[in-house]
């Protein structure tokens, strides 16, 4: 992941990691992913709102573990061999905080470019159309560039 | 990295030198008589006039040399320090201050201004008589051809970076000295320490000078050194005569010169006072009667020998200890698992070694509370003067220690609180007669260890709050619907709203309705609490309650369904077996401990374990100052070295977690926080009374 790249190509294109919830492929801005690591035991968090049910421990860092299928309405799967957790930096109130998102499956880091990049249809939609950036195009299927700071907010 | 900016070093040296000198001229503001307070006081100014011209800040060194010879007069007992002297003392006080930290933003019309006041006052009350000791301070010079020294040093008086032989050089500026070293204090060469000072030296100083000048020259090295000084005679002194000592003890300058044998019947014996005219071939050895004990203690602290360190290394090293105790935590879960004997001995080694550097560590990083009081004594004293209304001013618990981080965190809290309880609380002279209270207003700032907790309490001894008054700020605002039930408790509440203020007018200090509602936030994010208590006409406390530390704490590991939690070991009185009585009673929510009705949570519930619940369910009673709440859990598993790490902005809802902390498998923990678990078990307790009673 070169941020420089990613940076100067902004304009035309955009580096994204490539996630698959459920059925769904989600296209996360590569610059907020730090690390993927492999799924951790969790500890659950009683009382905490249902999309950031746990939190985890990452190198020393307690971050909470966010799940984005229960934002989207899609079923848990357990883990599998797949499952990993992409730990990405939003900001919150102005001040950086690490959050580990749940996948079922990542893909591989690529580019998708502007020129690919739909409209978000008013219709025809079950999710909220505030926690979706954009949809675009990526090898003849639709992915979905979620707006991270909207969901975990 | 060590490499610091000299004028750096100067600015922090200085700000250390300001609140000594701040303070004791409040002191003096309150005990005229009290000469220690004008030593210290002056040995301030000296070192800020000294370190100012050595590091280049030349207009400090002169305006500071200026303030001083002002000074020098109230030194000598000439003149009384008057409450407007102190004014302006601390007025040039604050223009020095500028001058070291803005020096562009300063004007030299001000700097002047200061100065001819405080000459104004220096020189106005000059009294018609010399005070009584000031011929005792400077001994008849005509009789005197000199002086006869006897100087010795602290052996390590070498490696703080002074040299005796430019003391020695100093003390020959003076005039014309005799100088001879006295070599018997020095050992074979095998049991020499290179970096040791051996020598002592008999100094005889002809020149006519007082023994102020003198003194001057050994002022920064006073407590590291033994003088022994003597006026020279026309006839030669037998032996020096040990007249005031400095040690670390009392390094106070004697005041009085005593005469040496043959000038026993010369004046100055005459005037001295009654104990040196009874004996006088004792060689009197005159001390000062002793300083009060707040004196004392300051002066303690001067001889243990402190170092200065960036707070940022504190705050890396105490990371670094964190990690320390979660790796710990690993290596004593592994030795248990395995049977391998030596490995358990080293894991409870190492367990030890860091539970004590742990200590350490966090020792370290507490400061006493009372560097923060001491701010807080200008503001009253300014907000007084400004506001017309004399406050005095009461601190205890200046010793209370705290970790330092949140004692910076406090300051803006308590200096919020503290004008609320002038400019709101303490009623004007008038009416304060009117009540019949006295004309002073009394604020007292204390603070106390409580359990786990520190309190820090303000009161004040005025009007209380206005309850109907906030009521009805409250519904002109919609805060609440006219004529809703609201008990005094949650009326107060209003007053952290943001944006509200009751008072009439806004002045220049306060009733913008800014600052209460930041001083809540502060505290909270400190994970503290704040408390209003108010007596209507009899005055207000505000109480902070602040958990010790931010880093690391001794915890209770437990065990509730597959979860386990932390809950901090200062706030567990004792843990029981819940009882199958007490199980059947599944309705009453609490147990019976000796006697005592006890509520308690079941913390399955609360947690929503799965799995069945262990047959045994142990209770942890925990308390926060009075209250004692039960806690069920599945499992006790034991002390756990708990390294906090705060929840982030996503779990900011959760209110009875304080924290998280990573066990020695590596899997996270949550802290379980007191004072929200007691109060929910009280309200849940108070309901069920209430539904009981109905």
């Amino acid at each position: 992941m070169n941020g420089g790249l990613a940076g100067e190509q902004q304009s035309s294109a955009m580096q994204v990691v490539m996630i698959g919830l459920g059925e769904e492929k989600f296209a996360l801005d590569a610059g907020l992913v730090r690390e993927i690591i492999d799924p951790v035991p969790v500890t659950q968090v009683a009382g905490a709102r249902a999309f950031v049910p746990s939190v985890i421990n990452v190198r020393g860092n307690v971050i909470p573990l966010a799940d984005l299928r229960i934002r989207f309405g899609m079923p848990q799967l357990d883990n599998s061999a797949d499952t990993r957790i992409v730990v990405i930096e939003i900001e919150i109130d102005n001040e950086p905080v690490l959050v580990g998102v749940t996948a079922d499956k990542v893909y591989e880091v690529t580019e998708i470019s502007q020129a690919d990049v739909q409209q978000t249809p008013r219709v025809g939609m079950h999710w909220k159309p505030e926690f979706i950036r954009f949809i675009a195009k990526w090898r003849e299927e639709f992915v979905i560039v979620p707006n991270m700071e909207r969901i975990l907010n | 990295m060590s490499a610091m900016d000299p004028a750096e070093v100067f600015r922090q040296e200085a700000s250390e030198l300001f609140e000594v000198l701040e303070g004791a001229l409040l002191d003096l503001g309150q005990c005229p008589d009290d000469r220690e307070l004008v030593d210290s006081a002056f040995r301030a100014l000296h070192t800020i006039k000294g370190s100012g011209a050595m590091f280049g800040f030349d207009k400090v060194a002169s305006f500071t040399h200026e303030f001083e010879t002002a000074f020098d007069r109230v030194r000598k007992g000439e003149i009384k320090p008057t409450q407007e002297l102190i004014s302006v003392a601390l007025a040039a006080k604050d223009y020095i201050r500028a001058l070291i930290e803005d020096p562009q933003s300063t004007d030299d019309i001000i700097g002047e201004a200061i100065l001819d006041d405080l000459k104004r006052f220096v020189s106005a009350d000059k009294p018609a008589a010399p005070v009584v000791e000031a011929p005792l301070l400077s001994p008849p010079e005509s009789k005197q051809a000199g002086w006869h020294l006897y100087l010795e040093f602290d052996s390590h008086i070498l490696r703080n970076g002074s040299n005796p032989l430019d003391l020695l050089e100093d003390l020959c500026k003076l005039g014309p000295c005799f100088v001879v070293p006295v070599t018997d204090g020095i050992p074979f060469l095998d049991e020499m320490e290179p970096e040791d000072c051996y020598l002592k030296w008999d100094v005889k100083l002809h020149a006519a000078c007082t023994k102020d000048a003198i003194d001057d020259v050994f002022m920064f090295v006073q407590d590291e050194m033994k003088l022994t000084l003597s006026p020279l005679q026309r006839v030669e002194a037998l032996a020096p005569v040990p007249l005031f000592q400095l040690s670390e003890e009392e390094p106070v300058i004697a005041e009085m010169a005593a005469p040496v044998v043959e000038a026993v019947a010369e004046q100055p014996v005459a005037r001295a006072k009654p104990q040196s005219e009874a004996k006088p071939e004792t060689k009197p050895e005159i001390k000062r009667e002793a300083a009060p004990a707040r004196r004392e203690d300051g002066k303690q602290e001067r001889g243990i020998a402190t170092v200065r360190v960036q707070a940022e290394r504190l705050d890396e090293l105490m990371d670094r200890v964190g990690e320390l105790v979660i790796a710990q935590a690993r290596l004593t879960q592994l030795a248990a698992s395995g049977s391998d004997l030596s490995i358990k001995m080293i894991a409870e080694e190492i367990e030890r070694l860091a539970s004590s550097l742990r200590d350490t560590t966090m020792g370290a990083r507490m400061v006493p509370i009372g560097s923060l009081f001491g701010r807080f004594r200008r503001l009253v004293h300014d907000l007084s003067r400004d506001l017309s209304k004399p406050v005095e001013f009461v601190t205890s618990g200046e010793d209370t220690e705290l970790d330092k981080t949140m004692i910076e965190c406090l300051a803006d809290p308590l200096v919020h609180l503290i004008r609320n309880a002038i400019d709101h609380g303490i009623e004007d002279t008038a009416t304060r007669a009117a009540n019949g209270k006295t004309d002073q207003g009394r604020i007292e700032l204390a603070a106390v260890h409580s359990g786990a907790q520190v309190l820090v309490t303000v009161k004040d001894n005025g009007g209380g709050l206005n309850t109907a008054r906030i009521r009805a700020k409250a519904e002109e605002q919609g805060l609440i619907a006219a004529g809703a039930v609201l008990t005094d408790h949650e009326i107060h509440q209003f007053l952290f709203h943001p944006g509200f203020s009751t008072a009439q007018t806004i002045s220049a200090l306060s009733g913008r309705g800014v600052g209460m509602d930041v001083v809540k936030r502060t505290i909270e994010n400190m994970r503290g609490s704040i408390d209003l208590s108010t007596r209507p006409g009899q005055g207000t406390t505000v109480t902070l309650r602040l958990p010790l530390t931010l880093a690391i704490i001794e915890g209770l590991l437990i065990r509730v369904g597959e979860g386990r939690y932390i809950i901090p070991l200062s706030a567990v009185e004792e843990c029981v077996e819940l009882t199958a009585e007490d199980e059947r009673s599944r309705g009453r929510n609490f147990l019976n401990v000796r006697g005592n009705l006890v509520p308690f949570l079941r913390l399955r519930e609360l947690m929503a374990a799965s799995g069945a619940p262990d047959q045994h369910q142990k209770t942890i009673i925990i308390s926060t100052g009075e209250t004692r709440v039960g806690l069920v859990a599945d499992q006790i598993i034991g002390n756990h070295q708990t390294v906090i790490k705060s929840l982030s902005k996503l779990h900011s809802d959760v209110t009875i977690f304080s924290g998280a902390t990573i066990l020695g498998d590596g899997t996270a923990a949550l802290i379980l926080d007191v004072a929200q678990l007691v109060s929910l078990a009280q309200s849940k307790f108070e309901k069920q009374h209430i539904n009981e009673a109905a």
